[in-house]
């Protein structure tokens, strides 16, 4: 049964993800990578992973992406400007060096990954809900966590000093 | 059961797509969700390893890294206005004022 949701998510997942890449309107990419988002946050519920799968959709399908096609209808990009790329060369080398970055993966979990005996491990019960994370996050991580904050609060100072115009 | 493995695999293709995309795309807004879709990549690598270890630590820095994604989304999205501002296009090659 997992792997059956596995092969459905993981085709979705890449599905859209090329479609991101393929599509020339800039809106339809950002449309796509909301549906490559859902399908890994059906991935992330698949390993137990509940918290970071609500994350998932409120704060990246949801926070992130609006701001994305908010900026894309910002610009106003006209018809000629999604226009054919050109660069045949760069669009090889392009091709090349990431077949090899896959190959490499390929290889790494062929022989490293796939080499070692399964664990099998049985996971604690509440593993990967909201509770044991916050709890993580409050005691292990809290100066990461507090860290986070002072970036959030650096990023949005830097967001609005940089978008705001020159009087 | 599916194997760890299986979803490194699709963690690794999901980043290939984006590398991809990085590297052949001119529009600024899509080689920007490149750079998502490596994140969300790496993000379902280190979720899987996380099951597969046993540990929650792997789930904490995803959610770290989630953070830090909004943050890179909000002061990206503010270069790229100016960008467009300044030089009334979307495509990266016009990004050549501090080229030699």
């Amino acid at each position: 049964m997992e792997f059956v949701f596995f092969i459905i998510f993981g085709l979705v997942a890449v599905v859209s993800a090329l479609s991101v890449i393929l599509q020339r309107n800039p809106v339809y990419s950002a449309l796509s990578l909301i549906i490559t988002l859902g399908s890994i946050a059906g991935l992330f519920i698949l390993q137990n992973a509940f918290f970071l799968a609500f994350i998932q959709v409120i704060v990246y399908a949801g926070a992130i992406m609006v701001l994305f096609l908010f900026v894309i209808m910002l610009l106003n990009l006209r018809k000629d400007e999604f226009g054919p790329e050109k660069r045949k060369l760069q669009r090889f080398f392009a091709l090349v060096f990431s077949a090899l970055i896959l190959i490499e993966l390929f290889i790494v979990v062929r022989y490293i990954i796939l080499g070692r005996a399964e664990k099998g491990l049985s996971l604690q019960a509440d593993f990967g809900t909201p509770q044991l994370v916050g709890r993580l996050l409050f005691s292990d991580y809290l100066f990461p966590f507090e860290i986070t904050s002072i970036l959030l609060l650096i990023a949005m100072v830097g967001a609005i000093f940089l978008a705001r115009r020159e009087e | 059961m599916v194997q760890v493995s299986y979803y490194i695999l699709l963690s690794g293709i999901l980043f290939s797509i984006g590398v991809l995309g990085f590297l052949i795309r001119r529009n600024v807004m899509v080689v920007f969700m490149s750079v998502e879709l490596m994140l969300n990549a790496a993000n379902l690598a280190l979720v899987s390893f996380a099951k597969e270890m046993g540990l929650m630590s792997g789930q904490v820095m995803v959610f770290l890294v989630m953070t830090v994604a909004a943050a890179e989304a909000g002061v990206g999205l503010a270069i790229i206005i100016l960008f467009y501002r300044n030089r009334k296009s979307a495509n990266v090659d016009d990004g050549n004022l501090m080229k030699w």
